[in-house]
């Protein structure tokens, strides 16, 4: 589902020197279906960027990204756009919403994306929300003033909320108590079990191992520190 | 006679006048550009009426100036006097014997014949100004049909008062074309302006001339659920008891007393003279 | 899927100075895109050439219509550019005043796009103003004020319920939020995303604030002296530059 071929990343601060910075050589990995593959290494080794060129955020400087048939390294704006609507999901550690959105809906919009029946959505929603014991009395609040753990809970609902078949997860247990990281983790297995191909960052070792069935060390790909 | 070239204008600013009235009788409705000229009068006292008719004048014609109706109110009598000084023509009050009548804010009660030639003086051709004030883009909007401005002023007066309360110079469109002012005449007057005689309209500060030919059509713009309705006073003249004519609301005296009687003064007078009588009539018979 | 909107080659110079040059890009249904670039850059100028108001010297805007497919913009008639912008077409200015007949109630404003295509009936012009105040939130009982009695959000808000009551399919916006307060900001961003997406609307948003462009657009394209120096996914772009230019105008904004 999520196939990398020898990609690497570079960074060139034109506005410094012109300085380019190479963070990533050689990166190949894999993760079928049902799959969740654990990037680890060490802080600064390249675990997000990676994930970040999958998601097309980052600008491969080559290799290819296959997340199910399409090249995100190669792809318009357009076909990224609809790969995220309908086949990648990403849990961030942040939460980035437009002001004033109800929780609720923040949380329902990427099944609205997907042209589900709006009734449904925030049925989904509610659902979600409950199981991340955010108090109902916050939904119809926007999640912008929330806590830092009340934020990352909506963010971890708003990801799960559609059914990707791929995803992206970046700490997604980090700050959380013990019953929020639990339903954090059955949410990953829940979504394994219907066949999503999962990359992911856990620094928690214990939920790596819970969820995982590979771990890939991103050291491997980064480059010497020869600039 | 004396020392004016007839009817005050010369020859060759005449014929540009009336090639500007060719003009606009072939394009109905369209305000055709015209260099104006200085009259002796002021303007807003009918300087582009007074120019249409002198263009339109000939030694045989008769000669009717009303004002709001009227052929007595300074402003027709000054008219009236200047062409019987300037052109010597023959001038009369009656509407019937007159084959040029220049009209400020009226049209005549009695219908027009196709013989007659009817000269409205007009302040302001534009109907579109109020909303679009910029000349250019008013000029754009008439060559590509853009009239959906005109139903924006329509809908103000109804969502402000209820009922279209534009009721003098209400706008209408000429032969299914152009969307014209008729001058600030009663909208009780706009079912007349389909009639036999010829009506040409002047506009002296602003330069302009447009006309609508005998049988042209011309129709009140309306909404669906609010359609054009010709209003006047509902009263019957108090002088010479006509039903159906416009009239003018004229109060008495402090107490708040008030009499309607007819603003075309040669109608009401005509309607007297043939035995008609009115309520105050009858009150001071008895 | 077919573009709705191509452009080809656009150039508009004043004289011996580049207004814009050799702007080319696909939009597609439902597509936002953005345009930033500091004043000056030639966004505004490209825009304008877009939406019809500034002839290009080359180069060519084509647009879908609905009739007769993928027309060029630029070489089509004037009574016909007109009407697309009255129908298909959505300007929204930044300052609402010169959107807005700033003498005509807000019904009236909203009902004039429909009076212009020949909307004769009064109760059901003002049925759907009265419904357009609703989805840009606007109170049922100002229907009859004029906008000089409107705060600045609400005057812009106005002006985009009556660019969008003909449902048009492609919004031109110049800096829809530049001089509104933060919060009113906020705001006009949420509800024109809500509109963006319900009415599948397609736009093309210049402005200076690269906050706006990451909520509202799906592309983006960065201007410098008349060119596009770097083009693509509007987080990509912001989060991943390329060019000097960008990696600049990003680093120069001030973080909260």
């Amino acid at each position: 589902m999520i196939e990398l071929i020898n990609v690497s990343k570079s960074f060139t601060l034109h506005n410094q020197g012109s300085a380019v910075i190479p963070v990533m050589q050689g990166a190949s990995l894999k993760a079928a279906a049902g799959e969740c593959v654990a990037l680890t290494g060490a802080s600064g080794a390249g675990k997000s960027t990676l994930m970040r060129v999958i998601y097309g955020n980052y600008l491969a400087a080559s290799g290819q990204v296959f997340v199910g048939d399409l090249d995100v390294a190669k792809a318009e704006p357009r076909e990224i756009l609809a790969l995220r609507r309908e086949t990648l999901g990403y849990v961030s550690q942040f939460l980035r919403v437009v002001p004033r959105v109800p929780t609720l809906e923040v949380v329902a919009e990427p099944l609205l994306a997907v042209g589900c029946d709006k009734q449904a959505a925030l049925d989904k929603a509610t659902g979600l929300l409950g199981r991340l014991n955010i108090p109902e009395r916050l939904w119809s609040l926007s999640p912008t003033t929330f806590s830092g753990g009340e934020q990352q809970r909506v963010n971890i609902a708003r990801g799960f909320a559609h059914d990707y078949p791929a995803m992206l997860l970046d700490e997604p247990t980090a700050s959380l108590d013990a019953q929020n990281r639990e339903t954090v983790l059955s949410l990953i297995e829940e979504a394994k079990a219907r066949g999503a191909a999962i990359v992911g960052i856990f620094h928690d070792i214990e939920a790596r191992s819970r969820v995982c069935d590979r771990e890939i060390n991103v050291s491997e790909f980064t480059p010497g520190m020869a600039a | 006679m004396n020392e004016y070239n007839f009817a005050y204008l010369d020859e060759q600013t005449k014929r540009m006048i009336r090639r500007a009235i060719l003009k606009a009788l072939a394009v109905p409705g369209y305000q055709v550009p015209f260099a104006s000229r200085e009259m002796p009068m002021p303007y807003g006292w009918g300087t582009g009426g007074v120019q249409v008719s002198a263009a339109t004048l000939t030694p045989e014609d008769t000669f009717k100036v009303i004002d709001q109706g009227a052929d007595d109110t300074t402003n027709a009598v000054s008219i009236r006097k200047f062409f019987e000084n300037t052109a010597g023509v023959k001038t009369t009050e009656e509407t019937e014997k007159a084959t040029v009548i220049q009209t400020r804010h009226r049209t005549p009660e009695a219908k027009l014949r196709k013989d007659q030639i009817i000269v409205y003086q007009v302040p302001i051709p534009e109907p579109l100004r109020f909303l679009e004030p910029r000349e250019t883009e008013t000029r754009k909007m008439h060559s590509l049909e853009e009239y959906g401005l005109m139903h924006v002023k329509l809908y103000e007066d109804i969502s402000q008062h209820g009922a279209i309360s534009t009721a003098y110079a209400y706008p209408v469109k000429v032969s299914d074309r152009y969307v014209m002012d008729p001058s600030p005449i009663p909208k009780f007057d706009n079912p007349k302006l389909e009639m036999d005689a010829i009506q040409l309209f002047g506009a002296g500060r602003e330069q302009r001339i447009y006309a609508v030919p005998p049988h042209t059509k011309v129709v009140s713009l309306d909404f669906e659920d609010y359609p054009f309705e010709a209003t006047k006073a509902d009263h019957p003249c108090d002088l010479c008891g006509a039903e159906d004519s416009y009239l003018d609301e004229v109060i008495m005296d402090d107490a708040g007393n008030r009499m309607f009687v007819c603003s075309d003064t040669d109608y009401c007078r005509s309607r007297r003279e043939a035995g008609h009588v009115g309520r105050l009539a009858e009150e001071n018979a008895a | 899927m077919t573009p709705l909107l191509q452009v080809k080659g656009i150039e508009k110079r004043y004289g011996a100075r580049i207004g814009c040059s050799d702007v080319s890009f696909d939009l597609f249904p439902g597509e936002v895109m953005g345009i930033v670039g500091e004043s000056g850059s030639g966004k505004s100028t490209l825009l304008n050439c877009m939406a019809g108001h500034l002839e290009p010297d080359a180069g060519q805007v084509i647009f879908g219509t609905r009739a007769d497919g993928p027309v060029d913009t630029v070489t089509m008639s004037e009574p016909e550019r007109r009407m697309l912008s009255r129908t298909d077409w959505a300007f929204v200015h930044q300052h609402a005043r010169d959107g807005l007949r700033m003498s005509v109630s807000a019904g009236g404003n909203i009902g004039e796009r429909l009076m212009a295509v020949g909307d004769r009936h009064y109760g059901a012009i003002r049925d759907r103003a009265i419904d357009w105040l609703g989805r840009v939130e606007i109170e049922e009982s100002r229907v009859d004020d004029r906008p000089s009695a409107f705060s600045g959000g609400m005057q812009q808000r106005l002006q985009i319920a009556r660019n969008l009551v003909t449902g048009p399919r492609l919004v031109f916006m110049d800096e829809p939020t530049g001089g509104l307060d933060v919060s009113v900001q906020a705001r006009l961003l949420d509800l024109l995303r809500g509109l963006v997406r319900e009415m599948g609307l397609s736009a093309i948003i210049v402005t200076h604030d690269l906050a706006v462009v990451r909520l509202l657009a799906d592309r983006l394209m960065v201007m410098k002296s008349g060119h596009v120096v770097e083009a693509g996914l509007t987080d990509q772009v912001l989060d991943d530059p390329q060019h000097a230019y960008t990696q600049l105008l990003v680093s120069s904004v001030l973080q909260v």
